[in-house]
């Protein structure tokens, strides 16, 4: 193919192209490389937050970086300020007909306010339209919760600032909010005990191997203790038929629980705790605290408000498995950010969902 | 310009004739070796490119027979937990597990469906293992050989005992065995160490990966050395033993002005043996002293001014502020 003096000349001048070739191919790759790396940004960016003091090694590292940028459905709320009530205003229960019960000590327009930004916020159009449907039932229970959370749990909703909770911090716009969770244990056939609660890549397990029984748990006991640390060098007993001595098995459950609570929040372990003593409260972050008031919440909200609504919902929105009724966990509210919403303050547009007394308008 | 002229990370020239079939001095070669000999290209990369003959014994053929029941033991159970479906079993694989007894049951034999099963492939399983060991032994025998081989993989046996029997034995439950599961072992790992306060306070752990670590680097450092003086002669490391050249010189000097102390050509393998044994022998008393005799090592780290003191205050409480305790205060 090659023309006869060419390869003639080759032959008579043999050299090794191979040696420069590779060093050529190396410098070249590196050059080429570290250009698109200046210019296109790095594709492995990392972000990370220290969360202790200096040296002890406490980092929340995020990999995908756009997960740092705004939660979308920021952009999607929608608000509106209240409407001060003049003296002798009118009373929407006097004024509407089929007014809610609940809302009927509101002034007109600010009951017709408040009914609005909850369909929008929900995305069900049939709340309160005077129809007796189950949406209506549940979200008159629903409103109370948020007033609940929003009086009683200042501790875990208020804690860095007042962003407070209502109805959109869960819904997002959809009728069924997001990350809801329902009961799936047993998840293994033709076993018994432990072995048929783990060992299966479910939701509920945040497809790991551990146990499916977390949420199960400790999101709706109020006697579940997640702690399996003894606080002495030696504590005599024999695991399982000592109360006190916990098993391998229970501390993978709360490993479970913690797996769910970082994936939930986008975060690690020493968010909330020194790793080299998880156990130690002289050793945790602010967060640990939070986090732990944030379960004794959930446990409350699932006991008092969203259990006991199983007979209300229709069959559709019962759980696929166990016809439970839908429960919630961090990642409810939280959906993967430190904050739900960034912190947005989400009650100070409504004084009527801030406290179970009467409205306080300024 | 990067003339690789002595290339021998891997064998560069593979010669492959009849198989070598071993002495047949008593004439009864073939009726204890089984498999006919064949050649692999990919292994000759590396060293001796021929596989087989085999030989089993009885002490192979029990060893095969009950590690085989074990194996299906437990994977017909994952099959059962999946309703013997076989695409979910593929699925879930490496999730799927036999678990030990649930920890109600503490020594006693529990029902098949909550741990029954395991006891029994466990079983299986420590025969198996057991027999294996016996005929590390036989075998060096048979050829008079010393017993280090035996000795090194009863090491590693000694940690197989620690986890599956001598340490459930000690803290009264089968429950504290480890699952037979691809990940579910894994999460028991993390959830021993976690339970118990962190495993990396054990001073046992500590020095057996410190022994795991060791070996690697010895590893490297006695196949590094070997590979680059072959061209004196060095990879013929009997000899060089009983009568010293100069690619021993080399290696010695080397080791020496790198770091003021070498092995010998014998002695590299004494430091290497003992290095590895130590790994397992190390981590099998740290694991038996965890819930038998030490139950948070953190503490008994602190306790035996083992774990250090953070210099100075630590807790929240001592920085005043948020800012001030992850170092971001201006």
């Amino acid at each position: 193919m090659l023309p006869k003096w060419f390869n003639e000349w080759n032959k008579a001048n043999p050299t090794n192209v191979f040696g420069p070739a590779i060093a050529i191919g190396i410098v070249g790759s590196a050059v080429f490389v570290a250009a698109l790396l200046v210019t296109w940004g790095n594709p492995v960016q990392t972000e990370s937050m220290q969360t202790g003091p200096r040296g002890t090694g406490m980092s929340v590292p995020e990999y995908n970086v756009a997960r740092t940028a705004e939660d979308p459905t920021v952009a999607d709320y929608s608000s509106a300020p209240p409407v001060v009530p003049g003296a002798g205003a009118a009373r929407a229960g006097d004024v509407i007909d089929n007014a809610e019960p609940l809302l009927a000590d509101l002034t007109p327009e600010n009951y017709e306010r408040i009914v609005n930004a909850m369909r929008t916020w929900t995305g069900i159009s049939v709340l309160f339209d005077g129809e007796e449907n189950y949406q209506t039932v549940v979200a008159r229970r629903m409103i109370q919760m948020t007033q609940n959370l929003n009086e009683n749990w200042a501790g875990h909703v208020n804690v860095n600032g007042d962003a407070g909770v209502n109805c959109y911090t869960c819904h997002r716009g959809e009728a069924v909010p997001s990350d809801v969770w329902f009961n799936v244990t047993p998840v293994n056939e033709n076993v018994g005990g432990w072995a048929a609660d783990q060992n299966r890549a479910t939701s509920m397990s945040s497809s790991t191997s551990l146990p499916s029984t977390a949420l199960e748990v400790y999101l709706t006991d109020y006697d579940s203790q997640v702690n399996v640390h003894d606080l002495e060098s030696r504590v005599a007993g024999v695991p399982g038929l000592d109360d006190d001595v916990h098993t391998i098995q229970k501390t993978e459950m709360t490993f479970s629980l913690m797996n769910y609570f970082s994936n939930s929040l986008g975060v690690n372990c020493v968010f909330c705790h020194n790793s080299r003593a998880f156990y130690d409260g002289a050793q945790v972050t602010p967060q640990w605290s939070t986090a732990q008031q944030g379960r004794q919440m959930v446990i409350e909200l699932n006991q008092e408000y969203l259990i006991p609504l199983k007979d209300i919902y229709p069959a559709e929105r019962l759980g696929p498995i166990y016809a439970d009724a839908p429960k919630v966990g961090c990642r409810t509210c939280h959906k993967g950010y430190q904050k739900p919403l960034q912190g947005m303050n989400m009650v100070a547009d409504w004084p009527e969902l801030a406290s179970t007394e009467a409205p306080v308008y300024e | 310009m990067f003339n690789i002229e002595y290339q021998n990370i891997f064998t560069q020239v593979q010669v492959q004739g009849n198989p070598e079939w071993g002495m047949d001095d008593s004439g009864e070669m073939m009726a204890e070796r089984g498999g006919k000999p064949w050649f692999s290209t990919l292994a000759g990369w590396i060293g001796n490119a021929q596989i087989g003959p085999i030989y089993l014994g009885w002490t192979g053929m029990v060893s095969l027979a009950t590690g085989l029941i074990w194996f299906v033991m437990v994977g017909i159970n994952m099959l059962s937990q999946v309703g013997f479906s076989i695409p979910e079993f593929i699925r879930q694989l490496f999730w799927l597990a036999l678990e030990p007894p649930s920890p109600e049951y503490g020594l006693s034999m529990p029902p098949l469906d909550e741990g029954g099963w395991y006891i029994i492939a466990s079983f299986f399983l420590l025969v198996s293992v057991m027999t294996w060991l016996l005929r590390s032994y036989l075998l060096a025998a048979e050829h008079k050989m010393g017993k280090h081989v035996f000795w090194a993989f009863a090491a590693a046996v000694w940690l197989f005992l620690v986890l599956g029997l001598f340490r459930p034995v000690l803290m009264g439950s089968w429950s504290e065995a480890v699952p037979y599961g691809i990940f579910p072992h894994l999460d028991w790992t993390t959830a021993f160490s976690i339970r118990y306060g962190n495993l990396y306070y054990n001073p046992f752990h500590a020095l057996s990966i410190v022994f795991l670590y060791g070996s690697v680097l010895l590893f490297c450092m006695h196949g590094g050395t070997i590979l680059a003086v072959t061209r004196y002669g060095g990879d013929r490391e009997l000899e060089q033993i009983y009568d010293r050249g100069t690619a021993t010189e080399r290696a010695a000097l080397f080791w020496r002005w790198t770091m003021g102390f070498n092995a010998t050509m014998e002695g590299i393998h004494r430091w290497a043996w003992w290095f590895a044994v130590l790994t397992p022998i190390t981590g099998g008393i740290g694991i038996l002293l965890t819930g038998t005799v030490v139950d948070n090592w953190f503490i008994w780290a602190q306790e035996h001014n083992f774990a250090p003191a953070y210099d100075g205050a630590y807790g929240y409480e001592d920085y005043g502020s948020y800012e001030a305790f992850i170092g971001k205060e201006d």
